[in-house]
């Protein structure tokens, strides 16, 4: 043979080799099965899955408490502005802008709610006649009830009563005291038990 | 003159005087018809009446309730004596000591003597020294009861007819307010009852013949009025449902008119107090608020408080609510609040209260001459009711402290008081005369 020959011999071998190690078919006589797991048993296996059904639950218990005290928090506000007074100047029945303002809060949670019926009680500093005050009284729950059903709100979910100067809040003599008097008070006599917040 | 002879002429005076003693004619049944007393009434004087001691078990509180009833009357001068102080006499054999009675100021003289149905009174004409009057009265069973003080204030008001021309306020009771319950009491202050259960009641009234009482009672849903007999059964007037409050009687005692306000104002209506007829309109106020009715005695014409001008004034109309007109002038720009009208008995006048000086006060104003005279100065003064004697009012005032009511004189303007409720008292209403006549 000559050296040409030689060569491609050896070429051809070197091949040979590489391909031969490339593939590398495993052959085993034992039967094919999956990658062993970590040592671990069916009790044990069961506890893990309590374990993290367990995590699981308190995970969604706090977020269902923070969910909760929310929702506690939005109802809680939302009663509290459904129940904020609105205040009149001395023998007016007539809706400060402060006064629209409040009643403007309640407006979505009316709408949101519309089991929701309301009392709406017209008050009275004590100055002046009783019996006029009682009058008077009607005239700004009246006003209120006015405004409300102007801006979509049914009248026939409100009702309105006078307590004249029968009920202050403050028995002070003062300015102050009256000014805190002369108001429009909010209760809700149906649908208080299933409120919601107004989204 | 010789000293003697004084002793002499004293003696024989003295004797002359005794023998010409008329017996006075007590023991006697019949009145002597026809016959005033004698006594010359001018007005703004006041004859001074002197109570003789009274015997028997009640003698005493007898004398302290008549004199007390001529002191409120304000048309007596009470000659207040100790029974010590007054020479005793009795049997008929001797006479009051005229001179000196006359000297002290009374112009009459009151014996009463208890009797077993009741109480005989004479009445002596101090100057005349002679008995003018004689009249037996009865009382009833219970000495001291209510019914038994009725029955002497009664007698008291009869005397003060005799003596001065116009019958006393004595016989006559107030209803009034107190922590939301309607109470009556006696004109003196006697026997505070309450007549309604627990509530929130306001504004009780009287009828004509004070066989009724009206009021207004608060509920969850507004306001009622409800009648209540003097036996005690109520009925509720049947209104719209809202707010109805200050109701009054008509002087011919079927009519009732009040104020209803649902969600414009507040207008005055008719209706039969008992009856159900539909209510009919009298004032129409546009969203004003018209309150606080009073009739004229002889019904033909309402006085109600009207905020139609944008404050409250007194206003009078027709009893159908034509002819509304202005009663209390106002200056433009002045705070004036004007309200509570109610027409004296003998149509003369209307009591009002308004707001001088940032506090209310009684008022009144005349409706000839239209001329406003004010009452009271101290503290706040509300809601004036005429007694029948067109003379005195009651009325709430805080000058004590807490509202309680007091009754004024017109004519002095004096006051005194008359309800010391623990929880306090508003909206009194004098009844018509609860005696016999």
């Amino acid at each position: 043979m000559n050296r040409g020959h030689r060569v491609l011999a050896l070429s051809v071998l070197a091949l040979a080799a590489v391909s031969a190690c490339r593939k590398k078919p495993e052959t085993t006589s034992t039967p094919v099965t999956p990658t062993p797991e970590p040592t671990c048993d069916q009790r044990c296996r069961d506890s893990i899955s309590m374990a993290e059904k367990r995590r699981a639950d308190s995970v969604a218990a706090a977020a269902a408490a923070a969910e909760a005290a929310a929702r506690e928090r939005a109802l809680a506000s939302t009663r509290a502005t459904l129940a904020a007074a609105v205040y009149f100047e001395y023998d007016s029945d007539e809706l400060s802008g402060d006064a629209r303002s409040t009643l403007d809060a309640k407006l979505p949670i009316l709408r949101a709610n519309a089991g929701l019926r309301l009392r709406i009680a017209g008050n009275t500093d004590e100055r002046g006649s009783d019996e006029y005050n009682l009058a008077l009284g009607q005239r700004r729950a009246a006003s209120v009830k006015r405004y409300l059903s102007d801006q979509g709100i049914d009248s026939g979910r409100m009702d309105i009563i006078s307590y004249g100067e029968e009920r202050p809040v403050v028995t002070e003599s003062s300015e102050e005291g009256w000014r805190m008097n002369r108001r429009a008070e909010f209760e809700i006599t149906a649908g208080g038990d299933a409120l919601v917040a107004p989204r | 003159m010789p000293l003697l002879r004084r002793c002499a002429l004293s003696l024989v005076a003295a004797l002359a005087v005794l023998l010409s003693v008329a017996a006075p004619a007590r023991g006697q049944d019949t009145t002597v018809a026809g016959v005033r007393i004698g006594l010359v009434y001018t007005p703004g004087t006041r004859p001074g009446v002197l109570v003789l001691p009274v015997g028997g078990v009640a003698g005493d509180s007898i004398r302290a309730i008549l004199q007390r009833d001529f002191t409120y009357g304000d048309r007596i001068n009470v000659i207040a004596l100790e029974p010590s102080a007054i020479p005793p006499f009795g049997d008929g054999s001797s006479k009051p000591n005229y001179p000196l009675f006359t000297r002290l100021g009374a112009a009459a003289i009151l014996e009463v003597t208890p009797t077993s149905f009741g109480i005989q009174v004479a009445v002596h004409n101090a100057g005349k020294g002679l008995v003018e009057r004689t009249k037996a009265f009865p009382l009833p069973a219970g000495t001291l009861s209510a019914n038994w003080r009725l029955a002497l204030h009664d007698v008291a008001d009869e005397i003060e007819l005799w003596v001065t021309g116009v019958r006393g306020i004595a016989a006559t009771r107030i209803l009034y307010v107190s922590e939301g319950r309607v109470y009556q009491v006696d004109s003196d202050g006697a026997n505070p009852t309450p007549l309604t259960g627990a509530a929130t009641a306001m504004s009780p009234v009287w009828n004509p013949k004070a066989t009724h009482i009206a009021y207004m009672t608060m509920g969850p849903a507004g306001q009622q009025i409800v009648i209540r007999e003097s036996g005690g059964a109520t009925r509720v007037l049947p209104t719209r449902n809202g707010l109805n409050m200050t109701p009054t009687f008509a002087p011919d005692g079927n009519t009732i008119v009040y104020a209803f306000g649902a969600e414009s104002g507040t207008d005055l209506y008719a209706t039969n107090a008992f009856g159900n007829e539909p209510a009919r309109r009298i004032t129409v106020g546009r969203g004003s608020d018209n309150t606080q009715p009073s009739f004229s005695p002889d019904g033909r014409r309402l006085a109600f408080t009207s905020g139609r001008v944008g404050h409250p004034e007194v206003y009078i109309s027709d009893a159908d609510g034509t002819n509304a007109e202005l009663l209390t002038p106002y200056n433009f720009g002045d705070q004036s609040y004007r309200a509570n009208p109610d027409w004296s008995p003998d149509g003369r006048l209307i009591a009002f209260e308004a707001l001088i000086g940032g506090r209310m006060q009684i008022m009144s104003i005349g409706l000839r001459d239209r001329v406003i005279k004010r009452h009271t100065s101290e503290g706040v003064n509300e809601q004036p009711s005429w007694a029948p004697d067109a003379r005195h009012v009651v009325f709430t005032s805080n000058r004590g402290g807490t509202r309680q009511l007091w009754v004024l004189d017109v004519e002095s303007n004096t006051v005194r008081q008359l309800t010391r409720a623990p929880g306090g008292a508003r909206f009194g209403a004098w009844s018509p005369p609860l005696g016999s006549r």
